[in-house]
């Protein structure tokens, strides 16, 4: 980050960019991609048994590339987020998991 | 200087700067005034409930009001009451004690502050207007649901704008304390209380959100003909108690962490030891914090959730004394060998110790599913609760304003009056509490309106309301010292108690910019650390340079005002669709306000560094 060596840095930084770019673009193309999965299976055939677990994991899939991608969480200086979503996420699964398990059966 | 030109001004002005002001320290005091108040308000409700409770068969006030004055005591403590006053001490100490200039969203601070105040105003409006809310704090459906005045409708709407309104408050204080500590201020060496609001916001950021979705299906159940809560129509009254307690449960600790925090703070302050088992402390918060939300339940024993769920919650329950243990001990062991100065926020923490422990050993009784069958809906629980409450929460508040009074107003609270409030209180307290296990024990029931001679409930319910007035005394007395602390005392020193904490580095109170240069921290107990090794001030960690402000608002002010009118257009559109225009005229207030917030640009102003040069004479 010193000031003589800010040619060769612009450098990195530019494909730094373009590597990040492209993650952008596959992430964008795979999220198309599921949606479209996700859409043909309703309409197709299928088992609604085989359906809705698969569903429901492109969902979750999708959730974290746009997270991870297009949030930035991949990226430093993301923990502190991170935990605040993964804490909720146990929070929640566990009042879920009680509710199904032992409260209302 | 600055409080010459605050002089002055006049009393216009002087408003209009606490209106559109955005500076925590400000906002501090707003906080403190309303909540204050609104403590006030609720103790005034509880004297008149404890006078109905003097003698049998009495005839004070009738048992319709009786059932509001109750439903607005335990509202009006713990929402607003409670709550304002901990974000008081939170705005007042938490960017002063890490080393930062502002919160992270100033703006937002005062919007918390607008909301919060305007939703205690519409709820306190329902005894003007036909009725308060009567239902109990808890808002029971189908109880709520039914009650045929306008009452539980302001509780509804209150509480859905102030709860916003923390909401914010708690966001805002998660990203402060994320991002806004000194150079050196790692995780591990922020000061304790700290450490507890940044765990309270995160209680606050995941348990409001319950309460909000149960205030709109109750909203909607009362005011739109929805039926969540309609047995008859295939709705379930105990979806509510789930929600209400998801969230109240979690409540119970944002309260509680925060004064914890205090706690610690005062014992090492005042025992001039560092804190006994700083990481165990640490550890106790957070996981206190977790286990928080696994034990809602223990409020619902008898509704019939069957013995799996009665058990698993009665064990995650009885946990929780485990950490709350460790921290007992732990400040037990701060104060061990140490060189202690009894000053009043001492005697408030020393104080709290055996009591707040009593209220957590009836807490494990209350915790046996079992027993609680017998203690469940009687004056035990209400023993227990006020004994955790008041015992941990006011007894730390009281102990706060005391320690942090010279931060926030310049002026050490008189030690004399303040020891003169603290025994009327203390005394008043377990006069009242005490004797009310034995009331339940015997099959006093809660909330009820009226008890009958010859039960042997007469002596305990007369000790009770007599202890209330020496309460009342040791508020009465405090507020005596506050207006003589104004008028008599001299002004304090920056560092008025040998404190070991960043906020004591800086005038009392501080310049409106907080740090002229950002601290440097070396350690836990930043300035603790400069003292031991003969420094008078903290190292800076950057040159002196100019300071980056924002400009005041007064847009948080008209946005939640906004919201207070179309919360009353919700209320009677009811009898009358006319009433839908409030709605209207309050939304249009509010999202107007919110695009002109959105499209106009406030970059802030800077402070130029010649002026902080010769804005006092230190450097
Ligand atoms: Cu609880």
């Amino acid at each position: 980050m010193a000031k003589d060596t800010n040619s060769t840095h612009n450098e990195f930084e530019k494909a730094e960019h373009k590597q990040e770019m492209q993650h952008q673009v596959i992430s964008f193309v795979m999220m198309i991609i599921f949606t479209i999965a996700a859409f043909a299976l309703v309409v197709s055939d299928v088992s609604k048994y085989f359906t809705i677990p698969i569903i429901l994991l492109l969902a979750v899939v999708q959730v974290v590339f746009q997270l991870y991608y297009f949030m930035h969480m991949k990226n430093k200086d993301h923990e502190m987020p991170a935990l605040m979503i993964y804490g909720g996420i146990a929070v929640a699964f566990m009042t879920i998991l009680t509710f199904t398990t032992i409260i209302w059966w | 200087m600055s409080t010459a030109v605050a002089q002055k001004k006049g009393f216009g002005a002087f408003m209009w700067d606490y209106l559109t002001t955005v500076d925590h320290k400000k906002i501090a005091h707003l906080y403190l005034v309303a909540g204050g108040l609104f403590f006030l308000l609720g103790g005034l409700e509880a004297m008149i409930i404890r006078i109905q409770l003097i003698k049998p068969d009495n005839e004070f006030i009738s048992a319709g009001l009786y059932n509001e004055m109750i439903t607005m005591h335990g509202t009006t403590m713990i929402f607003l009451a409670a709550m304002p006053l901990l974000f008081a001490l939170m705005n007042a100490v938490v960017p002063l004690q890490i080393g930062a200039r502002d919160v992270a969203f100033p703006f937002l601070n005062s919007l918390g502050f607008w909301l919060f105040f305007f939703g205690g105003l519409i709820l306190n409006f329902s005894w003007f207007m036909g009725g308060a809310p009567d239902a109990g704090w808890t808002a029971y459906a189908p109880l709520s649901t039914t009650s045929p005045t306008h009452g539980v409708d302001f509780y509804v709407m209150g509480l859905q704008i102030s709860g916003a309104g923390t909401l914010i408050g708690g966001i805002n204080f998660l990203v402060t304390i994320v991002n806004m500590r000194a150079p050196g201020m790692s995780y591990m060496r922020m000061p304790l209380f700290t450490w507890t609001v940044f765990v309270t916001s995160t209680l606050i950021l995941f348990a409001f959100p319950a309460l909000t979705v149960g205030l709109f299906l109750m909203m909607f159940d009362r005011m739109f003909g929805s039926v969540f809560f309609d047995v008859a129509s295939g709705g379930n009254v105990i979806i509510w108690e789930h929600l209400f307690w998801i969230f109240g449960h979690p409540e119970v600790y944002i309260l509680i962490l925060p004064v914890f925090g205090v706690f610690s703070e005062v014992f090492s302050t005042f025992s001039k030891k560092r804190l006994f088992g700083y990481s165990a402390m640490v550890f106790a918060t957070v996981l206190i914090g977790f286990l928080g939300f696994m034990v809602w339940a223990h409020h619902m024993f008898t509704t019939g959730m069957g013995p799996v769920a009665n058990s698993i919650f009665a064990v995650t329950t009885m946990a929780i004394a485990v950490p709350t243990g460790i921290k007992i001990f732990n400040w037990l062991f701060t104060m061990w060998g140490g060189t202690i100065r009894m000053t009043t926020a001492m005697l408030w923490s020393v104080a709290f110790i055996p009591t707040f422990t009593i209220g957590g050993m009836t807490g494990v009784m209350l915790a046996a599913a079992a027993a609680d069958y017998q203690y469940h809906d009687t004056y035990f629980v209400v023993a227990h609760f006020h004994y955790v409450i008041v015992g941990g929460v006011v007894f730390g508040i009281f102990a706060a304003l005391h320690y942090w009074w010279p931060k926030m107003f310049g002026k050490v609270l008189n030690e004399k009056l303040g020891k003169w409030a603290f025994w009327p209180f203390f005394i008043g307290f377990h006069l009242t509490f005490f004797i009310q296990h034995f009331l339940g024990l015997m099959g006093m029931p809660r909330r009820y309106w009226k008890f009958l001679d010859g039960q042997g409930l007469d002596t305990g319910n007369l000790i009770s309301t007599i202890g209330a007035f020496f309460m009342a005394l040791g508020v009465i007395i405090f507020l005596w010292n506050v207006i003589y602390t104004a008028m008599k005392e001299p002004k304090a020193s920056a560092d008025p108690f040998d404190g070991r904490t960043l906020e004591w580095s800086i005038p009392s109170p501080p310049p409106f910019y907080n740090f002229k240069q950002t601290p440097l921290v070396r350690g836990l107990d930043a300035l603790w650390i400069e003292k031991s090794e003969g420094k008078k001030a903290m190292t800076p960690a950057e040159p002196l340079g100019d300071i980056h402000m924002p400009y005041g608002s007064i847009i948080p002010f008209v946005m939640s005002f906004g919201l207070f009118i179309a919360g009353f257009g919700f209320i009677y559109q009811v009898d009358n669709p006319v009433w839908l225009s409030l709605v209207f005229i309050g939304m249009g207030i509010t999202l107007g306000s919110m695009f002109v917030r959105s499209v106009k640009d406030d970059l802030g102003y800077h402070i130029h560094k010649e002026d902080l040069e010769k804005g006092d004479g230190q450097v």
